[in-house]
């Protein structure tokens, strides 16, 4: 067999066991998508959107106190996140640069994006829950706030460093204030930028069960009161799928189902606005 | 007037960033004060004490410690080849109307909730466990397939990231040269992009270990240590999600801290190697 031969030979065995990996990983991704949409659907039901938890083997019973619950967290911590976000990321690509302070708000907030969420939850437990007595609401947000906030801080640096120079020179020329430059001009040249930024940190901490479990805790019925445990799509999907009864098991796919659609269609209408920015 | 607006807004910003900092550093402190009582009572022992036994206020995280070494060592051996493969495939090999459809799909993949990879690890892979290789399903083998798959999108997709950095310039004359594709993939992309390839598997790999909702469901929350890979294990992120809510003392509390701080030190220093060596300022979301 000659050199070329036995190259080509490789080549093709290399290939195939390739394409075959990515078959078999692709394949097992689509498997788990599979069984969350054909469960999800099937669990599926007005009652769902309607009704509260009940104990297992009530007809009645839905996911409306986790939906409510959900929201509540993840709305609060988003309210804290993305001001507190954006404001961070603002000082580090308008005033501060590549001066050594900058660069390691930017280090940490990278590792903070990978580091294990739970430890999160542990901190806020010994911050907020000890000191309060009980798990509330308002710890739950705050963990999802610390988590989102290094997402939101590190795309608005780059979106805003994206902005032209040009165009803050134009207004500085004017005679604008740094304050106002930023405000109205390089914000606006970065709106599609940061909205997907924030889109992906909503998506990202909704997701969350980890920093939940001992933060927010969880709750059967429906409570809109932040200083009291409130239940969670995460956390009662946890409870509900490592419980023994199936019409439980059954809720906790339903959640699965609208939580995964809901973090879905979050990043790719992310995407969709950076691809409408790219496109002009 | 606008002079003072003007302070008022970059002193808050720059406020807000430091404050940043200040946030690590007091989830470390807060973390290390908790800890104290544990520690104290416990010293070095702690790591190396095989035995976790609430009831006799008795904790040595070694359990804890080798269920995350293992798992997430099993992980990898199962994700790296994988991902690999799927980087080829999307960077290489794919053509070129699939590569953005199935590239995207992987990366919305990559945002799942991991909850849900621990759903469908309970529903549907515990039983073929349990039938294949024995056991109760529930188990360390388990639990590292489980994490395997839920990094894989991850890593396939940061991998392919570092690969689509070689320039074509550089390919295309390795093509003209004759080479076959993978000649061009181990002399030329390998080599060009290895940096950021072993980058992102070591960043995978500090996600991997801190995982929790992805093995909690599968693992069991066993401590003990066993090195058939079929019989129930914890790891840490286990522990702390089962036991967190159950702890009813103080030395158990505080050893469940010095087990957050230890986790927290662990990744830290994992996702700082793959940062600081491997990927200068790349892509780490």
């Amino acid at each position: 067999m000659t050199q070329t031969k036995k190259r080509i030979i490789i080549n093709k065995i290399i290939m195939t066991l390739s394409a075959l990996s990515a078959l078999l990983g692709i394949g097992f991704l689509l498997w788990i998508l599979t069984i969350l949409v054909t469960n999800g659907l099937d669990a599926l039901s007005l009652t769902i959107f309607t009704e509260e938890g009940s104990p297992p083997g009530y007809e009645d019973s839905g996911l409306k106190h986790a939906l409510i619950g959900q929201l509540y967290i993840v709305s609060y911590a988003t309210f804290f996140g993305v001001p507190l976000g954006v404001l961070a990321g603002t000082y580090l690509s308008e005033y501060a640069g590549k001066s050594k302070i900058a660069e390691s708000v930017r280090d940490i907030s990278d590792i903070m994006m990978s580091a294990p969420s739970i430890v999160i939850g542990a901190f806020v437990y010994a911050i907020v829950v000890a000191p309060m007595g009980h798990f509330s609401g308002w710890a739950g947000s705050i963990a999802l706030t610390i988590i989102m906030l290094p997402i939101i801080l590190r795309t608005t640096d780059d979106m805003l460093q994206l902005v032209p120079s040009t165009l803050r020179e134009a207004a500085f020329a004017l005679g604008a204030p740094k304050y106002k430059v930023i405000v109205q001009v390089v914000y606006r040249g970065a709106k599609a930028g940061i909205l997907t930024g924030i889109l992906l940190g909503v998506a990202r901490v909704a997701g969350e069960t980890a920093p939940l479990l001992f933060t927010s805790f969880n709750d059967n019925f429906l409570n809109t009161d932040m200083s009291e445990p409130m239940a969670s799509l995460t956390v009662t999907m946890y409870n509900y799928a490592t419980s023994p009864y199936e019409d439980w098991q059954k809720l906790g796919w339903a959640a699965a189902f609208i939580l995964s659609m809901f973090i879905l269609s979050l990043n790719i209408l992310g995407r969709l606005f950076i691809m409408k920015k790219k496109g002009k | 007037m606008n002079n003072t607006l003007d302070k008022i807004f970059s002193n808050s910003t720059k406020l807000i960033a430091i404050g940043i900092l200040l946030l690590v550093a007091w989830i470390f402190t807060t973390l290390f004060q908790n800890s104290m009582t544990s520690i104290q009572t416990f010293g070095f022992d702690f790591i190396t004490e095989t035995k976790w036994a609430p009831n006799l206020e008795k904790f040595g995280a070694l359990p804890a410690i080798y269920g995350s070494v293992v798992s997430t060592f099993l992980a990898m051996i199962l994700a790296v080849p994988l991902a690999i493969g799927v980087a080829i495939f999307l960077s290489e090999l794919a053509p070129v109307k699939m590569k953005a459809p199935v590239g995207v799909s992987i990366e919305l993949l990559a945002a799942i909730p991991s909850v849900i990879y621990g759903m469908w690890g309970l529903f549907y892979f515990v039983p073929i466990v349990r039938e294949t290789v024995g056991g109760i399903g529930i188990s360390m083998l388990t639990a590292g397939i489980v994490l395997s798959i839920m990094i894989l999108p991850f890593m396939a997709a940061v991998t392919r990231d570092a690969m689509d950095t070689t320039p074509d310039i550089l390919k295309e004359s390795a093509y003209a040269l004759g080479g076959t594709k993978w000649d061009v993939i181990k002399d030329i992309v390998i080599p060009y992009a290895k940096a950021g390839i072993i980058g992102s598997f070591i960043l995978a790999l500090g996600r991997a270990i801190g995982e929790t909702m992805a093995v909690t469901f599968v693992m069991g929350n066993v401590h003990n240590i066993s090195l058939d890979l079929t019989a129930p294990a914890t790891s840490i992120p286990v522990t702390l999600a089962n036991e967190f809510t159950e702890a009813d003392s103080d030395i158990y509390y505080s050893s469940l801290f010095e087990l957050s701080l230890l986790l927290l030190i662990i990744s830290f220093t994992i996702i700082s190697v793959a940062k600081f060596y491997f990927l200068r300022r790349g892509r780490m979301a």
